[in-house]
């Protein structure tokens, strides 16, 4: 069965015919070609999906396409600006050097600017509880905290 | 996945009518649990009703009794809400513990009572507050809600509506969580409602259960030493690779004991 789905994708509005069985992630990969989204383990545990749907981070590969009907998605090719400088979460990624081989680093930073959004002055503790649903093999999460508490007090104009 | 009908009702009667007429429809609320089983082919719909945008479905109401929540409710929404925290604090700390952040915006409270996941962690608030379930057909109290292994007492194209919570003197849930799921291993919800007490686990069986004997001792004497030293039995308790019956039936007694420390606090 074939539906059209449309949604706004780093605000532009997109509409396009779907198999209703398509993955939010799929959709925005492979129908919208925007590939900085990843897929990890595609069972919802390691995050690399993420994106921000409404203005909250979700996992894109636990959702079908037309549950975002009607939504505004950001995913992280639409965090820098259009001149392409960086966002303050990506630029204290940058900085403190929150990554390695950098596969999970787009789900790590959407839901890290989601968290510092909701959150500001957070905790160390507390950067590292908000990574309970993002996984890093290679870096130990040392410098992704760090870079987590630097972009938060970016984005909080400190 | 395999190909499904998919359906987008305005209303919950319009779903639940599309539901009962169709050959094997699915309810999709959240999808953290459904997806994920339908992408593995463990759920294989013929026909998917999503709730998502039927908007009266979700809400907190709050009075001087009971917590009322949407079937539709994220995880996220209650446990960031100042009005259950201050009702009972326990049942905000408990939705702030299912899965993880991502999780918790999307999963909603109806979802996981359907889905019943015996690891799941709602079932133990449900249970351990004595909850009332609203649904399209009537009310379910929640000691006859939970039947068994992913089995309620729901009927097909029967659909949760609302969950409302009675609020305890005091309560507290403590949970001893897979690492790398965030599942409960075993959690244990304990509440002193005042005309008694109630103990409800999850994890540890099929389904969240009550725990006749810690109640009454509990009821006798609201303090941690009136469990600390009861041995649960280990029979007809999960065991999996992550933890024998065993052990759970160990942890029960230790998720117990903490749980009323964490109320009495």
């Amino acid at each position: 069965m074939a539906v059209k789905v449309s949604m706004k994708v780093n605000g532009k509005a997109v509409s396009e015919e779907v198999e209703t069985r398509t993955l939010l992630v799929t959709f925005i990969r492979e129908h919208l070609h925007l590939t900085g989204t990843h897929v990890g383990c595609d069972t919802a545990q390691c995050g690399a999906c993420t994106v921000s749907m409404n203005g909250k981070a979700v996992k894109a590969c636990s959702m079908l396409a037309m549950q975002a009907e009607g939504a505004d998605i950001m995913t992280i090719e639409g965090v820098a600006k259009a001149d392409g400088t960086l966002h303050p979460m990506q630029a204290a990624f940058k900085e403190h050097h929150g990554l390695q081989c950098g596969f999970c680093t787009p789900g790590m930073v959407m839901n890290a600017v989601d968290f510092a959004t909701r959150h500001p002055g957070a905790s160390e503790q507390e950067v590292r509880e908000s990574l309970e649903g993002n996984l890093c093999r290679c870096t130990g999460y040392h410098n992704i905290v760090k870079s987590i508490m630097a972009g938060s007090k970016a984005m909080a104009g400190k | 996945m395999h190909a499904f009908n998919y359906h987008r009702p305005s209303n919950v009667n319009d779903a639940a009518a599309l539901a009962a007429k169709s050959v094997d429809a699915k309810i999709l609320a959240g999808g953290q649990s459904l997806v994920q089983a339908m992408k593995l082919r463990l759920a294989a719909p013929t026909d998917i009703v999503d709730l998502g945008t039927i908007k009266d479905l979700a809400g907190i109401k709050v009075d001087a009794k009971s917590v009322t929540i949407g079937a539709m409710t994220r995880h996220a929404e209650v446990e960031g809400s100042a009005e259950v925290k201050k009702a009972i604090p326990a049942l905000a700390a408990l939705a702030g513990m299912i899965g993880d952040r991502q999780v918790r915006n999307m999963g909603t409270l109806g979802g996981a009572l359907a889905n019943s996941d015996p690891a799941a962690d709602y079932p133990a608030a449900v249970l351990g507050l004595g909850a009332t379930i609203t649904t399209t057909k009537g009310t379910h109290a929640a000691d006859k809600f939970f039947k068994g292994l992913y089995e309620t007492a729901l009927r097909p194209g029967e659909i949760i509506t609302s969950v409302s919570f009675p609020i305890p003197k005091r309560a507290a849930y403590m949970k001893f969580k897979n690492q790398a799921s965030r599942f409960a291993i075993v959690g244990v919800f304990v509440a002193d409602t005042g005309a008694g007490v109630r103990v409800a686990v999850t994890g540890a069986g099929p389904c969240a259960l009550r725990l006749a004997e810690m109640e009454k001792a509990l009821s006798a004497k609201f303090a941690p030493e009136s469990v600390a030293s009861l041995k649960i039995k280990s029979d007809g308790l999960n065991a999996d690779l992550h933890a024998s019956a065993e052990y759970r039936a160990h942890l029960i007694t230790v998720m117990a004991k903490r749980a009323v420390e964490a109320a009495m606090k």
